[in-house]
């Protein structure tokens, strides 16, 4: 086998500059995928954890019929105490549930006196806010450097930063919240603003927040009732299998009418961000359809061409004995130590490039997200994937021309001129 | 029976619309360890009987055979095993693997055909090579040797696997005519040291005297034999 490889390598050196075109094409195209695989995924997965961990969280659980009418805020599609309870047994018992935490999303009017707008706003209990979106503070200014030990007490409010720039509203400011019951009846409410928070990407991107106890008096909840459930699981990239395992959990749990109670969605659904991470999705692999596309057609080209160059020395190795197997295995060889060879390359040459990228740190913004670090990886698993599928092209280019040369007739190929 | 063995062997080559009788009704026999050419002008049909003898070819009508085997009745990977284990070739234009060293182009058919080990590859090899008078030669590639160097090349891969016949068309046309005779006088030591029996083509007819059995070809029959 060590012989067959070493023949091989030979007959490629035998045309040096028709093989190193032929794998500077393939390397080229390997680097290609590699490095927009590294800076595509890490881009993708980068904000996908801006927009689970700060604000939207892995899945979230909603009374049936929330989601498809949340862009009004429904006051009447809330989840009571029964209800939570419930809810909160079920994912406690979940071995894959990181963390849940109730919310209560509300739309109210915001005075500071003199101006008054509308705000969208998320009713919170910090702690378990907190352990549910880990990163929800980091976008949030507070009037010390440092993000406080309770995010946010009841009596205070964090407000978007657009909203704040416009009304004039700082840190420490007094503020109104004035918000309409599920029954139509109006509450209002002095709030101290404890902090302002930068805008993100998506539905839930522009909202402030504020204690849920507050949220249960401002609308008059006689009893404590949540709008969502939010959750956060343990392994990410088991996402599908947990939200497939709660879906048929929740489905135990009927309404009066014997019809579902409560509804999931994972952040895919949440977010129209899950069509941009499509769309990357789709370019990567439109990226190794071209670099598949860049091997069959340089290794099939570069292997007919050997194997028409070399018809008498295929006739020799016949003449004299060679089974049409060892003659086909030659030329595999050949093609496969091409596609190896470039496969190295491009792996070595990729991997730097994506060390380069980190060195020169790439910042971007995107949508009201500024100052956004790019930091390109690529997994081990990514790189084997893609060479695989390299050295497998190699082959299957090469079985054509190999196939060729084992079928060749020895009183033919030895009188080609 | 002898080594080869030809009875009532027809060749003909369907070109177009046309038909060429390469060999006619040839009926001969040649014994172990003879040392044989087939003469004649240009298309007088002996690369077609060398092409049948050495399996590279089937025959239009009668029996080949080959160390008493009908050769002409093998298939596709008989005929490659039969020629890897019984027989040996030199080519005219010495065929040697340009990408091999002497060594390496001699020692391809154990490790290609024959799977001998690394130690048998190297004891055979060396000694052939000795043989050839090429073993001082063995790092070189083809393209640094003479003509008669790679003709000598070429005969010592012929030699290797031990073959019971050496076929070798026109193996001198190539060649100066000092470095024809000599290959010669080489191929008829060997013949001499391996009792291998080797059958070439030529009308180099410096070359025939050093035959001891001429078969003389023409319009593909057999008219004389010497």
């Amino acid at each position: 086998m060590i012989r067959i490889f070493k023949i091989a390598l030979r007959n490629l050196m035998r045309y040096k500059r028709r093989t190193l075109l032929t794998s500077l094409l393939i390397t080229l195209g390997l680097l290609m995928v590699i490095l927009f695989s590294g800076l595509a995924g890490s881009f993708k997965e980068m904000m996908i954890g801006q927009i689970t961990d700060s604000n939207l969280a892995h899945m979230q659980i909603h009374k049936k019929g929330y989601v498809s009418s949340m862009d009004t805020s429904p006051l009447n599609l809330t989840i009571n105490q029964k209800g939570c309870k419930t809810l909160e047994k079920m994912l406690t018992e979940n071995p894959d549930v990181e963390a849940y935490a109730p919310r209560i999303k509300l739309s109210a009017m915001l005075s500071n006196f003199t101006e008054t707008t509308n705000v969208r706003l998320n009713a919170i209990d910090p702690d378990k806010e907190i352990k549910v979106c880990p990163d929800v503070s980091e976008r949030m200014k507070f009037s010390g450097s440092e993000v406080p030990d309770i995010l946010l007490r009841p009596g205070e409010i964090i407000i978007p930063e657009k909203l704040a720039a416009g009304l004039k509203i700082k840190i420490g400011g007094s503020v109104v919240l004035v918000a309409n019951n599920k029954d139509g009846s109006v509450n209002g409410l002095n709030f101290t603003v404890a902090g302002i928070i930068e805008s993100i990407l998506g539905p839930q991107g522009k909202e402030g927040y504020m204690h849920i106890k507050d949220a249960q008096s401002l609308l008059r909840m006689e009893k404590p009732e949540v709008i969502e459930i939010a959750l956060r699981i343990k392994k990410f990239d088991k996402l599908g299998d947990v939200y497939t395992d709660l879906v048929s959990a929740l489905a135990e749990f009927k309404n009066k009418k014997g019809k579902p109670a409560f509804e999931i969605h994972t952040w895919e659904k949440l977010s129209p961000f899950s069509n941009i991470a499509k769309m990357i999705d789709i370019m990567t692999v439109s990226m190794k359809i071209i670099m598949i596309a860049i091997v069959l057609i340089s290794i099939l080209n570069v292997m007919m061409m050997s194997v028409y160059e070399r018809v008498r020395e295929i006739g020799t190795m016949s003449a004299i004995g060679t089974a049409p197997g060892r003659i086909m295995g030659l030329f595999l060889a050949e093609g496969l130590s091409l596609g190896l060879i470039s496969t190295l390359a491009g792996n070595i040459i990729g991997i730097l490039g994506i060390y380069i990228l980190n060195i020169y740190k790439i910042r971007y913004s995107f949508g009201r997200m500024d100052n956004l670090l790019l930091s390109p990886t690529i997994s081990f698993s990514e790189l084997v994937w893609v060479s695989a599928t390299v050295l497998l092209v190699s082959i299957f280019a090469t079985l054509q021309p190999a196939y060729k040369a084992s079928r060749m007739e020895p009183v033919d190929a030895l009188g080609h001129v | 029976m002898a080594l080869v063995q030809i009875d009532n062997v027809s060749k003909i080559y369907q070109t177009g619309e046309m038909q060429v009788k390469a060999l006619q009704d040839v009926t001969l026999s040649i014994d172990e360890a003879s040392f044989v050419t087939f003469v004649g002008p240009s298309g007088s049909g002996k690369t077609t009987m060398l092409n049948l003898i050495g399996c590279l070819d089937k025959p239009t009508k009668g029996k080949v055979f080959v160390d008493k085997k009908q050769v002409d009745a093998f298939d596709r990977g008989q005929r490659a095993a039969f020629r890897g284990s019984v027989l040996g070739f030199i080519f005219q234009a010495f065929n040697l693997f340009p990408v091999l060293t002497t060594y390496e182009n001699v020692e391809y058919p154990l490790v290609m055909i024959k799977n001998e080990s690394a130690s048998e590859r190297n004891e055979m090899v060396s000694k052939v090579l000795e043989s050839v008078g090429m073993l001082n030669q063995k790092d070189k590639f083809p393209d640094q040797l003479s003509g008669g160097q790679k003709q000598r090349v070429a005969v010592a891969r012929a030699l290797v696997t031990q073959p019971k016949l050496v076929l070798a068309d026109e193996p001198t046309a190539n060649l100066d005519k000092k470095s024809a005779v000599n290959v010669i006088r080489l191929m008829r030591s060997m013949r001499d040291e391996f009792r291998t029996t080797f059958i070439f083509s030529t009308h180099d007819p410096g070359v025939m005297e050093e035959a001891e059995v001429v078969h003389t070809l023409e319009d593909g029959r057999l008219v004389r034999k010497k």
